[in-house]
């Protein structure tokens, strides 16, 4: 009996030390040697503790199905032009469909053919003869092709926003994929959400279009441009002014070459702008559009509105190139850091936002903590007067059951919300139940007559499977709403369940050590309960 | 100390008329109120919208700040005082179907800055929940109600009736019967909407009950009345307060389902114990004592419990009052149903093959499965009195025998005890 006592003893002290070592980063400051050898991350606190942002986003995937298909219907036009294929028409109408239309039966062999070699994801659909012999092809994406798109969409959103965020400098952020093409970004202590969430939010689809000249108005446009808009610094601080251009609709050039962006301030006019770089592809690129447009004017598209709108004074070979757009610091900053990482492949739409401020998080620690301690005092306190020793045996083991689940959280780098301090709270309260159980059949015993020692044996005995069966079912509970359940309602969900564990160990073993240790050494002829 | 005597006797299962007359009282107020109301009050969690708390520098009250936010089209949102009057915080709720939510805090806190200048102090907190969240969110709860109530349902018929086979096939009738009836409303509505989700719920606890009469799961009965009887009522006080059904309720009730359960289980496990020791007892008679006994249990744990969920509901603030208050009423209607109305629940219903190893006197059939019930024919009639009075007329012998007796019958049941002691 003896050695299975202090069997049982080092056992309850070696669980009771791990979980003190688990616990000790976040209550204590820790000395010099303690991060090598030992865990010293502190108590990981949840978003409406600390404040910050927690952001859904959705990726509009179709979108980028789209962009896809007119790629290619754009790439299929050059292409057959090259190849010096006739045909009447390229286009796309529908959301998933390329109508060619040729003239002759020898041209629709070499479509099928460039088809086949140059668009696996692509394939015919169908093909009609009208009265005058031409021939319509219809051209759909495949499935496949399609989910791949959507799928790489998704993950280079995510990978972008990685890169964002990374580059805003937010402590400890969070960026996870979700079902459905969605992203959840945590932004623990961010200070400007606002900011936070046009960083993110940003497509950042950089285009260079071309200036139609002077002579176009909006009355008499070509089909081939477009009319768009260029906001500039008024006279008065903080005005903007809206000023119409008109463009060529198509491209010469876009972002995707960017390989660094970098903030610097033009020293004439005392204001930041942006330099980027290209990579070689891109600098050649540039160094032909304004060799072959010298003194006409560049207009710099981000997101379809335009930056600016410069005239090439002469040819720039050193492929750098400037983005002025009378930006504060903060939005040349931010533009530097969405060019470094990239265009979006599809816009972001933000499903649901959190922002917890500072003041409310630190607000919500305090009143979790007094309630806890006021709910500790008073259990402790009515368990005390109702069951004596006893009842300070269970405050003792409720006391362990609390370092064993600050322990636990610690250990298992879980997070504690606000909901997860009300299920420590609640465990407070339930924890008292299996202890209840127990010196309730005790005191049973003892009225039958059994002496101490053998009232306690059988109390326990009894009432050990009751406990083991009633706690059960809130386990169960607990566990449908961690698995359903979101951040907050996590956090409760893993307090009571880790809560309900240890609260079984403390209650059964940890206090039924100390009966035995008392009944060994003291023998007392009557049980204090 | 001792609160409750060891020898008290109340007559639970004689008056349990008026226990159940005032439990149907509580269930039809609580769904007049949910008629009266157009169902729960779902806050945004459920409905989708925005939430924003302000906290100003100086006393306003509601309507200025309605009026504020009026050129947002915001002026039907409900505004609240919230915290102490001190600390001049309110609370805006808007779920309009079709508000924009994009750029939607920035613009409420600028309308909030251009109407009360240096008045305005800071925005505490901001949500946003689109309909797409909001659909997620509604059916993640219903999945958890579902799966809660499934799996308790399983667990208490394998548990108390030893039917684990039977307790399988009411599993799969349940799932059967939620994905038809998922089926039928997805068809007519597309996806579960807030009525529907209260359909699916009613459907499960209806096929629950159902099959729990049909086939004569007496014990699982009774503790699913109890269940349903705790929810429903804790809904309706909500309903009666006006109070907002998000998330934290939800999981508010799922840990009451737990709780009262909880409860049930101690006073079955005793009345099972009581069965066992034999006497030729009316089944009034061993509900009524087993009861009595756990009495003293049941009132100290509830008591710990509510002294907790007190102190967090003074001391919490915010999300955390309305979830103390869920959970208060939780238990305190899940200590009464306990006591009053989940064991009386059990005599309601016709016996069937009892498993549990009762057999009324008069019918003296053999009984099936557990430990036989021979024990309880020879050993003398216990009075009427307290336990231990009964229990010290049986001679120690006896007890060794039956516990023998139930050591053997025992391995039939599928959950044994620890080691050799029973309990």
């Amino acid at each position: 009996m003896n050695k299975n006592l202090t069997y049982k003893a080092v056992l309850v002290l070696g669980v009771i030390v791990f979980a003190l070592i688990y616990v000790a980063p976040t209550l204590i400051d820790l000395p010099r040697w303690w991060p090598n050898i030992l865990p010293k991350d502190k108590l990981h606190l949840g978003l409406d503790l600390r404040g910050g942002m927690n952001l859904v986003l959705e990726v509009q995937v179709d979108k980028a199905v789209e962009s896809a298909l007119e790629r290619t219907r754009q790439d299929i036009r050059r292409k057959l032009d090259r190849e010096k294929v006739t045909f009447t028409k390229v286009e796309s109408d529908e959301k998933s469909t390329i109508t060619i239309v040729v003239p002759s039966k020898s041209n629709q062999a070499k479509v099928e053919d460039i088809l086949a070699s140059n668009y696996p994801g692509f394939k015919l659909q169908s093909v009609k003869t009208d009265a005058d012999g031409n021939i319509t092809m219809t051209v759909v994406m495949k499935p496949e092709e399609a989910a791949r798109i959507r799928e790489q969409a998704h993950k280079q959103a995510l990978e972008t926003i990685r890169n964002r965020v990374d580059q805003f400098g937010v402590a400890e952020p969070e960026i996870v994929p979700l079902d459905d093409w969605r992203i959840q970004v945590q932004l623990p202590g961010v200070k400007d959400p606002t900011r936070a969430k046009e960083l993110i939010g940003k497509t950042a689809q950089l285009e260079f279009k071309l200036v139609a000249p002077p002579s176009v108005t909006k009355a008499n446009m070509a089909p081939d441009m477009e009319l768009r808009y260029m906001y500039t610094r008024g006279s008065q601080p903080g005005q903007r002014i809206k000023e119409p251009i008109i463009l060529y609709k198509r491209a010469v050039m876009t972002g995707e070459t960017i390989t660094d962006a970098r903030v610097q301030i033009d020293s004439q006019f005392n204001e930041p702008y942006v330099s980027c770089s290209f990579d070689a592809r891109g600098a050649d690129l540039f160094a032909k559009i304004t060799t072959e447009n010298v003194k006409e004017r560049l207009a710099i598209v981000m997101d379809g509105k335009v930056q600016s709108a410069p005239v090439i004074q002469e040819p720039i070979t050193g492929g750098e190139c400037r983005i002025t757009g009378s930006f504060t610091m903060d939005e040349a900053r931010d533009l530097a850091v969405v060019l470094r990482s990239g265009a979006l492949p599809a816009p972001v739409k933000i499903l649901s936002e959190e922002n917890v401020g500072p003041s409310l998080g630190q607000d919500s620690i305090n009143q979790g903590i007094t309630s806890m301690i006021v709910g500790l005092a008073l259990v402790v306190l009515a368990i005390l007067v109702y069951y004596r020793f006893a009842g300070l045996v269970a405050n003792l083991a409720l006391f362990l059951n609390m370092i064993l689940m600050l322990g636990a959280l610690a250990a298992f780098q879980a997070t504690l919300t606000l909901p997860g301090i009300a299920g420590i709270i609640l465990t407070i309260g339930m924890a008292v139940d299996a202890n209840v159980l127990i010196f309730e059949r005790i005191r049973e015993e003892v009225r039958l007559g059994k002496t101490p020692a053998a009232a306690v044996e059988a109390g326990y005995g009894k009432a050990t499977l009751t406990i083991l069966d009633a706690n059960v079912t809130t386990l169960i509970a607990a566990l449908v709403l961690y698995q359903f359940g979101t951040g907050p309602v996590r956090g409760f969900a893993v307090t009571l369940s880790i809560g309900i564990v240890s609260s079984l160990f403390t209650a059964i073993t940890f206090t039924r050590l100390i009966f035995d240790y008392v009944l060994l050494r003291f023998r007392p002829s009557k049980l204090s309960i | 100390m001792e609160i409750i005597k060891p020898g008290i006797n109340i007559d639970f299962v004689g008056n349990r008329k008026w226990a159940f007359l005032l439990s149907g009282l509580l269930v039809v107020v609580t769904i007049l109120s949910l008629v009266m109301h157009g169902g729960p009050n779902y806050g945004i969690d459920f409905a989708g919208g925005i939430e924003v708390r302000v906290r100003f520098n100086a006393p306003t009250d509601p309507g200025a700040v309605k009026q504020a936010l009026k050129s947002l089209g915001m002026a039907n949102s409900v505004v609240q005082e919230i915290g102490k009057a001190s600390d001049n915080e309110f609370r805006i709720m808007n779920e309009r179907e079709g508000l924009q939510l994009e750029g939607l805090p920035e613009k409420v806190t600028a309308a909030l800055k251009k109407a009360y200048g240096d008045k305005f102090g800071e925005v505490r907190y901001v949500r946003t929940v689109g309909p797409k969240v909001g659909r997620d969110l509604r059916e993640k709860a219903l999945m958890a109600i579902l799966f809660v109530i499934l799996l308790i349902a399983v667990y208490i018929s394998g548990r108390f009736e030893a039917k684990w086979f039977l307790a399988a096939v009411m599993a799969a009738i349940l799932v059967g019967a939620v994905l038809l009836v998922q089926t039928i409303l997805a068809t007519g509505r597309g996806g579960a909407t807030g009525t529907g989700m209260v359909y699916l719920i009613v459907t499960a606890l209806v096929v629950t009950v159902g099959a729990c009469w049909f086939f004569r799961l007496r014990y699982a009965m009774g503790a699913i009345v109890a269940l349903l009887h705790d929810v429903v009522i804790t809904v309706g006080v909500f309903s009666l307060l006006d109070k907002q059904f998000t998330l934290a309720t939800v999981a508010a009730l799922l840990t009451i389902i737990g709780y009262s359960l909880n409860d049930t289980i101690i006073v079955y496990d005793r009345i099972r114990e009581n069965l066992k020791k034999g006497g030729r007892k009316e089944m009034g008679q061993v509900i009524n004592e087993a009861v009595n006994q756990t009495l003293s249990r049941t009132i100290l744990t509830s008591g710990t419990t509510l002294l907790v969920l007190v102190c967090l509901w003074l001391f919490g603030g915010g999300v955390i009052q309305d979830f103390a208050l869920a959970l208060l009423v939780g238990v305190v209607v899940g200590t009464y149903s306990s006591i009053f109305v989940a064991s009386p629940v059990i005599l309601s219903m016709p016996a069937g093959g009892g498993v549990m190893g009762w057999v009324s006197p008069s019918k003296a059939k053999p009984a099936t499965k557990a430990a036989p019930a021979k024990a309880k024919t020879t050993a003398p009639p216990a009075k009427k009195k307290s336990p231990a009075a009964a229990a010290k007329q049986r001679p120690v012998k006896a007890a060794a025998a039956s516990r023998a007796k139930k050591r053997t019958g025992k391995k039939k049941k599928k959950k044994g005890g620890k080691g050799k002691k029973r309990r």
